[in-house]
C-alpha cells in the first residue's frame, strides 16, 4: 500500500502544489494587505466626539483600536488633526477613560495647506470685499466658492511670477556664457542686459500686486472652534476641501472620494509629500521606464542577435554568456554606484566642461538627472534582454534557418524576415521582465537622480522641451521617503499605501500591455509542429 | 575507387559534375573522392546506408555545408561547366539555381501565400501581380492549389505534413530554380502523402534536374532514371536506374538493394 502510494508520485505532486499555494498565499496577502489600507484611505470617514471621564472632549477620526499590552483593556487611536492647536495628529485614549461617544452633525473637516486635517465647529465668518454669507449649513462653500476667482487670479500671478523667473534665469545663463567668451560689451549682450531689468522692473511690480492681493485674500477667514471650545481662525484661502462627513450621503462620499482620486493623478504634492498628489511621482516613473527602455531595449536586442547569430560558439563567447547571466545578480546598489561614478560624474562630468564651461561650479549634466538614471536602470537589466533574445532565437528550429537561406536569403534577411518575428514573443517576455524589474528599483535610483520633491518636470512646455539633466521624482522612492524620512511618519501611512498601490498598479497596466502585444505576436508567429 | 570503372557510367553533357570531391569534418573523411556527373532534366537517385554521405554529399551542391563549422571540402562541382567551390562565387545566386526540400517540412510561420512569395520578395520583387501569378503557379504545379486556394492567406501551420511539404516545393519551384535538392522528402509522410510527392517529383522531371535522397528502395526504383549507390563516402555504383535495381554490377549494391544489407 505505502510503496503504491510512493510509486505514484503522490508525495511529489502534493509538494509541488504546497510549493505553488504558499508562493500565492504570500503574494495574496501583500496584495490584500495594499489593497485594504490603500483603497479605503479616500473614504471619507466619519468624525466622533468622545467625551473624557475627565470632561474633556476630543474630536477626531478614530483609526485603530487595539488591546494594550499585557493587560485585558483596550485603547483607540483617534486622529485628532488640528496639527497647530495641538502639535500632534494622533492620540491615544484608554477605553474606560471615554464615557461616550456620539457622531454630531455640524462638524467640519477641513484640509488646509498648512498644518493637516482640522476637526471643528464653524462659528462664524468673516469676508470683506464681497457679499456676507447668508447664514445655513451650506454658508462656509458659498463663500469659498465666492472667493474662487479670486483665488484663481492669485494662483495665476504666481505663475506668471514663476514664468518670469524662469526667463531671467535663461538670460542670466546667456550672459554667463557672454562673460565667459569675453563678449561683455556687444550690442547683444547690453540688449540682454536691458531685457532683463525691464523683466526685473515687471517681476517687482507683479510681486508687489501679488502680496497686496494675497494678503487681500488672507482676511477673508472662518472662526472654528474645536471640541474644547478653543477658537481658531482659518483663512478661507487656506481650506484645500471641507465636509462634514457625519452628514454625507454615499453618493456625495463617492464624489468626495472621485475628487481625492483626481488629486492624486493630476496635482503636485503638498506638506513634504503626506497630502496632495503624486503627479510629478507618476511622470517621473513613468519616463523613467519609457528612457529606460528605449535606451536598453535595443542594445540588448542587438547584443543577444550578436552573440547567438554572429559570434563564433567557442569558449571567449561561453564566458561573456556566463558573464552576461552572472551581471543580472549584481546588486542594484552596485549599479548605481558605477552610474554615479561613470555616468554623472564621468560623462556627465566631461559634457559640463566642454559644454557648459560658464556655468561652472554650478553642474548642468555633472549632477544626477533623469537621463542618468535611466541609464542606470537600463545597464541594469540589459542583461535580462540579451538573455532573452539569445534564448528565443536558440528556441528556433535549425530547419527553418535552413529552409530560409536554401530560398536564397542572406543571413541578415532570414534574420530580419523570419527569426526576429519568430523570436519576438521570447524577446518581449525578457522585455516585460525587465522593465518589471526596473519599476521597482530604488536604490540605484537614489544616487543617480531621484530627490524627494522636484520644483519642475523632465518634460515640459518650455524649449527644449525634454530635460534629460533635470531630477525627478518616483513613486518608489516615494514610499521610501514618505513611509521612513517623514517627519510626520503617523499622517504619512495612508499614503504609503496609495503610493505603493498606484506603482504596482502602474506596473501591472505596462506588463499588461507587454504581455498583450506578446500574445499577439504569438499567435502570428508561433510554430507547430516543426 | 577509379573513374574507369565499369560500375559507374560516363554522362553525356552533364548538368553537374562533381570532380575529385573530398570532404572532412574536422580529421574524419566523409566525402572520398568523388567523381561522376549528373543528367539535367532528370530525376538522380542518391541511395546507401545511413551514414554513407549521400545528404553530405547533396548539401555541397547549394553549398548548404557552408552554414558548419570545422568543415573542409576539396575538388570541384561543376554546376553548368562553373565550379560553385570557388571562393569567388556569390553564395545567393547559387541557391536561386539550385533549391532544396528538407527531410521534415520547414514552412515559415507566416501564411501560405508569403510562404511561396518568400523567395520572391527576396530578391527584390514586390510587384503584386507577378507574386499572385506566381504563388497561384506554383501551388497549382506542387499540386496543392486545390487544397488551399481559399485559405491562401491563413497560417501554413494550420496545413496537414503531407501539405506542408508540398508547399515546401512549391515554394523551391517559385524561385524557379534549375536544380531541386530533395533529402529524403518522404520519410516522415504516411504513404497516400508519399505517393502524391512522388507523383509530383514524376511531373516536375523534365523542366527541373531533380536529385534525391532516398532510403526507399522502391521510391527509387519508381521516381529516378538515374541512382547512385554510395557507401562510406565512396561512390561503389552509379548508372541507369533500370540497370543498377535489375543487373548491378556489384555485389555490395544488389546486397543492399536486395535488403541482404544495410
Amino acid at each position: 500500500m505505502t510503496k503504491k502510494f510512493w510509486r505514484q508520485g503522490e508525495p511529489f505532486v502534493w509538494a509541488t502544489g504546497l510549493a505553488l499555494s504558499l508562493i500565492l498565499f504570500l503574494t495574496l496577502l501583500l496584495f490584500y494587505v495594499v489593497l485594504d489600507n490603500g483603497l479605503a484611505v479616500f473614504w471619507p470617514k466619519k468624525v466622533a466626539l468622545a467625551t473624557l471621564s475627565d470632561g474633556r472632549h476630543l474630536l477626531g477620526e478614530i483609526v485603530q483600536e487595539e488591546t494594550i499590552p499585557h493587560t485585558e483593556k483596550k485603547r483607540l487611536q483617534f486622529k485628532i488633526g488640528n496639527r497647530d492647536l495641538y502639535g500632534l495628529d494622533f492620540k491615544w485614549v484608554d477605553s474606560s477613560e471615554i464615557t461616550s461617544l456620539s457622531y454630531p452633525e455640524n462638524i467640519y473637516v477641513l484640509e488646509r495647506l498648512e498644518f493637516g486635517n482640522f476637526y471643528g465647529y464653524l462659528s462664524e465668518l468673516e469676508v470683506k470685499g464681497i457679499a456676507p454669507p447668508a447664514s445655513g449649513s451650506n454658508s462656509l462653500r458659498l463663500t469659498i466658492d465666492a472667493l474662487d476667482s479670486r483665488k484663481k487670479e492669485v494662483n495665476l500671478l504666481g505663475k506668471k511670477i514663476a514664468n518670469l523667473n524662469r526667463r531671467v534665469e535663461l538670460i542670466d545663463r546667456r550672459l554667463a556664457t557672454g562673460r565667459y567668451n569675453k563678449e561683455e560689451n556687444t550690442p547683444a549682450l547690453a540688449a540682454l542686459k536691458g531685457e532683463k531689468q525691464g523683466l526685473k522692473t515687471e517681476f517687482e511690480a507683479l510681486v508687489s500686486i501679488l502680496s497686496q492681493k494675497a494678503a487681500a485674500l488672507s482676511t477673508n477667514q472662518a472662526i472654528f472652534t474645536d471640541a474644547n471650545g478653543r477658537t481658531k481662525a482659518i483663512a478661507l484661502a487656506n481650506i484645500v476641501r471641507n465636509y462634514q462627513p457625519n452628514t454625507m450621503s454615499f453618493l456625495a462620499k463617492c464624489g468626495y472620494y472621485l475628487e481625492r482620486l483626481r488629486e492624486l493623478f493630476f496635482d503636485d504634492p503638498r506638506e513634504s509629500n503626506t497630502e496632495g498628489g503624486l503627479f510629478p511621482a507618476i511622470f517621473g516613473t513613468i519616463m523613467l521606464i519609457f528612457l529606460m527602455s528605449i535606451l536598453s531595449f535595443p542594445l540588448g536586442v542587438l547584443a543577444g542577435i550578436y552573440l547567438r547569430e554572429y559570434a563564433k560558439d567557442d569558449w571567449l563567447v561561453k564566458m561573456v554568456r556566463i558573464a552576461v547571466n552572472n551581471l543580472a545578480g549584481i546588486p542594484s546598489i552596485v549599479y548605481g554606484i558605477f552610474g554615479l561614478g561613470f555616468f554623472v560624474y564621468g560623462i556627465g562630468g566631461s559634457i559640463d566642461r566642454f559644454f557648459f564651461p560658464e556655468r561652472f561650479p554650478t553642474p548642468t549634466f555633472g549632477t544626477g538627472g533623469i537621463l542618468w538614471a535611466s541609464l542606470t536602470l537600463g545597464l541594469l537589466t540589459v542583461p535580462v534582454v540579451i538573455v532573452a533574445t539569445e534564448e528565443a532565437l536558440g528556441s528556433i528550429p535549425p530547419g527553418i534557418r535552413e529552409g530560409s537561406q536554401a530560398l536564397a536569403a542572406t543571413k541578415l534577411q532570414t534574420l530580419t524576415r523570419i527569426l526576429l518575428p519568430m523570436a519576438s514573443p521570447g524577446i518581449l517576455t525578457g522585455f516585460i521582465l525587465a522593465m518589471a524589474r526596473a519599476a521597482g528599483e530604488v536604490a540605484p535610483l537614489m544616487i543617480t537622480g531621484v530627490v524627494k520633491l522636484a520644483p519642475s518636470l523632465p518634460l515640459d512646455g518650455l524649449f527644449p522641451y525634454l530635460h534629460l539633466d533635470r531630477k525627478f521624482m518616483h513613486l518608489g522612492f516615494h514610499i521610501y521617503d514618505i513611509g521612513f524620512q517623514s517627519p510626520n511618519v503617523e499622517a504619512a501611512k495612508p499614503m504609503v499605501y496609495v503610493t505603493t498601490l498606484l506603482l504596482i498598479l502602474i506596473v501591472l497596466a505596462m506588463t499588461s500591455t507587454a504581455i498583450y502585444l506578446r500574445n499577439k505576436m504569438r499567435q502570428r508567429h508561433s510554430v507547430v509542429d516543426v | 575507387m577509379q573513374t574507369t570503372d565499369t560500375a559507374i557510367i560516363q554522362i553525356d553533357n552533364p548538368q553537374v559534375e562533381i570532380e575529385n570531391l573530398n570532404l572532412y569534418y574536422g580529421t574524419s573523411q566523409a566525402l572520398d573522392n568523388l567523381t561522376f556527373g549528373i543528367a539535367g532534366q532528370q530525376v538522380t537517385a542518391l541511395i546507401g546506408p545511413s551514414g554513407c554521405g549521400k545528404s553530405t554529399l547533396l548539401r555541397c551542391i547549394n553549398r548548404m555545408n557552408d552554414l558548419v563549422d570545422g568543415l573542409r571540402i576539396e575538388g570541384a562541382i561543376k554546376i553548368n561547366g562553373e565550379n560553385i567551390n570557388d571562393p569567388n562565387l556569390d553564395v545567393i545566386e547559387l541557391r536561386r539555381k539550385v533549391g532544396m526540400v528538407f527531410q521534415k517540412w520547414n514552412p515559415f510561420p507566416k501564411s501560405i501565400y508569403e510562404n511561396i512569395v518568400y523567395g520572391l520578395r527576396i530578391a527584390g520583387i514586390h510587384d503584386k501581380n507577378v507574386l499572385d501569378e506566381s504563388a497561384e503557379k506554383c501551388l497549382k504545379r506542387a499540386a496543392l492549389w486545390d487544397e488551399v486556394k481559399d485559405r491562401l492567406h491563413q497560417s501554413a501551420m494550420g496545413l496537414s505534413g503531407g501539405q506542408m511539404q508540398r508547399l515546401c516545393i512549391a515554394r523551391a519551384i517559385a524561385v524557379s530554380p534549375e536544380i531541386i535538392l530533395m533529402d529524403e522528402p518522404c520519410s516522415a509522410l504516411d504513404p497516400r502523402s508519399t505517393s502524391r510527392i512522388e507523383d509530383l517529383i514524376r511531373e516536375l522531371r523534365g523542366e527541373y534536374t531533380i536529385i534525391i535522397v532516398t532510403h526507399n528502395m522502391q521510391q527509387a526504383a519508381r521516381i529516378s532514371d538515374y541512382t547512385a549507390y554510395m557507401y562510406l563516402g565512396e561512390l561503389i555504383e552509379y548508372g541507369p536506374t533500370q540497370t543498377v535495381f535489375t543487373m548491378p554490377e556489384k555485389k555490395e549494391t544488389e546486397d543492399y538493394i536486395t535488403g541482404r544489407f544495410g
